[in-house]
């Protein structure tokens, strides 16, 4: 092996990242696009009594388990919140909300009909397969590097690492579940004369919904997960606070940032799975 | 009776080098043979058959014998390697996506073995699907689709969801989905395999009830024997792709193609199947209008019995005598054998199966007199005829 020389991959994959940045009206205009998104979500939050937002949580929450209540969540729910208000977290969690819901959007937008492609042609099974299997695999922090080259510094490249890494169990997941209609409900919307347009509506994507959900839940879970690797790009919010107390060696400091992560996560996640099982009819 | 269904030389291969073994299959050759050369598997081999307008025409076979395949074919849910699917002279098979949507959804509907009922739908929803994909509005398919629900006896339950209901209820549900659309054809997969026996015998009722109101061209898969002759104006049996036999229930049960259908029908409860009319023999007769006592006991004495049954000029059954009693009656030298008739003889009508019989025949001294329409007598039931007849002998003396 020493004798052959070795393959230039490194220098492939760079010419290749400076290939893609002649086309910076492209990027920008991608940049422009999610940091309005971004921002919109911001502008909600930021305007937004930090009342009035906790309220509107436990309400969501009330209402999507309204025919099997949990008061603990709701206790908690409370109790996280204000414990993050307290700690003067708040404008951080809200950027860290704002990211994980901008990413987790584009990641549903996207990854929807690419599940759908999937599941319905064998040829984008067998090529998306082993790229979802990449993009999920591949280390983050790789994502970073030509994120930044692309889309600068701050919340943008942080999106859209965040979407690489978050998107494949949205495909993965709309592919399951319509492939595991079963047979006879296809059979019967076929053999009623449905379209294809209609089998997907009608039939089969109200019947993958749960499948769909898990899918959302776990995406939105794994770009929550990006926070703190986002941050080291500029992406601000509750990553940036373990960010730094990593820099500080400040325990303390870090801890209680992660904590308020975790508070944010069983939040999402709690939320996200109730409105599964209020999809579960009958 | 017009044919509404034609079948020709249909064919169904899997698996690949699929035009080889449909070569194969045309020299002659057989299924092992075609499979270990090519690979294929032969599902359906050239079957060739009509269904009338208006009949129940049961597709019988045990499974892998190629029947779901064949039903799938009839509205191309599978497509046919070759061969020809007509209905109402229209070749299925060159119609294009739109034409054979059009055709689905107007002409054929299609009940499911698990009922395929869509869980996130409820019941009124579900009945509504095949008009909601057409674009009729709201209103009349509602009414529609409330009348199928009516029909097939399922009414309060609009607002429910089919996991609420039972096995029974749910296929109700996909029969009234089917009607919704008033098709001029019912394809039936197995509908009522999946139910337990006393509901599937309450469904087969009903859809017999069903049928002679609406008059549908059914075609009924089963790989239930008693199921097809309950329910089957004509039955075809399949074997390994092939069909074996197709005719009534009756020619199946008395003129068996092979000894395959021979096998399938040793198990078959006859009682079902047969009628009084089928295991009915000649009574001894007297007709009151011509008769007096005398030629009547001398009736009885040549014919060896003790019961005679009276009837008018017409044929019309009055009653039974007893040889005692006519006995009696010459004693007193009276004529009047209108006298000692007894009236309150067990009758049934010829169409009645005679497992309705059993019963009447274990209790009754008498055989039972069978009737047509016009009360006229035609025969009588005695009690070894009918277990000839369950044990599969022909009944001879049949007037």
């Amino acid at each position: 092996m020493n004798n052959l020389p070795q393959l230039p991959l490194a220098d492939w994959i760079d010419s290749f990242v400076n290939w893609l940045t002649q086309f910076t009206g492209f990027f920008n205009g991608v940049t422009n696009f999610i940091g309005a998104i971004n921002n919109a979500f911001q502008w909600i939050f930021d305007l937004l009594p930090i009342w009035l937002f906790i309220a509107i949580v436990i309400g969501l929450t009330f209402y999507v388990n309204r025919k099997n209540q949990r008061w603990s969540l709701l206790i908690f729910e409370f109790l996280g919140l204000l414990l993050i208000w307290n700690l003067d977290f708040w404008r951080d969690m809200t950027q860290t909300l704002t990211l994980v819901l901008t990413s987790s959007l584009i990641a549903l937008v996207i990854g929807i009909p690419l599940g759908i492609l999937m599941a319905k042609s064998h040829v984008a099974e067998v090529i998306l397969k082993p790229i979802l299997d990449f993009m999920q695999t591949m280390p983050a922090f790789v994502y970073l590097i030509p994120a930044v080259a692309l889309f600068g510094i701050g919340m943008v490249p942080g999106i859209v690492a965040s979407v690489i890494f978050a998107m494949p169990p949205t495909v993965r997941m709309t592919n399951m579940g319509i492939r595991d209609v079963p047979d006879e409900l296809i059979e019967a919307a076929d053999s009623f004369g449905s379209t294809e347009w209609q089998k997907l509506f009608k039939v089969e994507l109200p019947i993958a919904k749960n499948s769909l959900m898990a899918g959302v839940n776990q995406s939105m879970m794994l770009s929550l997960s990006m926070v703190v690797i986002a941050s080291m790009i500029g992406a601000m919010g509750l990553g940036t606070r373990v960010y730094f107390a990593v820099g500080r060696n400040d325990a303390g400091n870090g801890f209680a940032a992660g904590l308020a992560i975790v508070i944010l996560a069983i939040i999402l996640d709690r939320l996200t799975q109730s409105l599964t099982r209020e999809h579960t009819k009958g | 009776m017009a044919v509404k269904v034609e079948v020709k030389n249909l064919t169904k291969i899997f698996g690949r080098h699929v035009n080889r073994a449909k070569e194969l299959l045309k020299q002659g050759k057989t299924k092992p043979e075609i499979l270990k050369e090519t690979g294929a598997t032969v599902g359906v081999d050239q079957a060739n058959f009509e269904i009338n307008d208006g009949e129940i025409f049961v597709i019988m076979g045990l499974s892998g014998s190629g029947k779901s395949t064949m039903i799938r074919m009839i509205n191309r849910l599978i497509d046919p390697t070759d061969g020809e699917v007509l209905i109402d002279g229209e070749n299925i098979m060159k119609m294009d996506k739109k034409k054979l949507r059009d055709v689905r959804r107007k002409k054929m509907s299609m009940v499911f073995q698990s009922f395929g009922l869509l869980p996130n739908r409820t019941v009124m929803e579900n009945a509504e699907y095949g008009l909601e994909i057409q674009g009729v509005d709201k209103e009349t398919r509602k009414q529609k689709a409330g009348i199928a629900l009516e029909q097939v006896g399922i009414t309060g339950y609009d607002d429910e969801y089919p996991s609420q209901l039972s096995g029974g209820m749910q296929q109700r549900v996909g029969l009234a989905r089917a009607l919704a659309n008033d098709p001029q054809i019912l394809l039936m997969d197995e509908a009522f395999s999946a139910l337990d026996p006393l509901n599937r015998s309450d469904m087969q009722d009903q859809l017999l009830d069903l049928q002679e109101r609406l008059h549908k061209t059914i075609i009924f898969i089963s790989h239930d024997l008693n199921e097809a002759l309950k329910i089957g104006d004509r039955i075809m049996i399949m074997r390994d792709g092939e069909v074996v036999q197709t005719g009534t229930p009756e020619d199946i049960l008395t003129h068996p193609a092979n000894g395959y259908v021979e096998n399938f029908i040793e198990n078959v409860d006859r009682s079902r199947v047969l009628t009084a009319g089928k295991v009915m023999i000649r009574p001894v007769t007297i007709n009151i209008d011509k008769a007096g006592p005398r030629l009547t006991l001398k009736r009885m004495r040549n014919n060896e019995v003790s019961t005679a049954y009276v009837i008018d000029n017409r044929r019309k059954l009055i009653g039974v005598v007893d040889a005692s009693d006519v006995i009696n009656l010459i004693r007193k030298n009276s004529s009047d054998l209108r006298s000692v008739i007894k009236t309150s003889v067990p009758t049934t009508h010829e169409d009645k199966p005679i497992s309705d019989l059993m019963d009447d025949i274990s209790q009754t001294g008498i055989p039972i007199a069978v009737t047509n329409d016009d009360k006229q007598l035609l025969g009588i039931i005695v009690r070894g005829a009918v277990l000839g007849a369950l044990a599969g002998n022909e009944v001879k003396d049949v007037e």
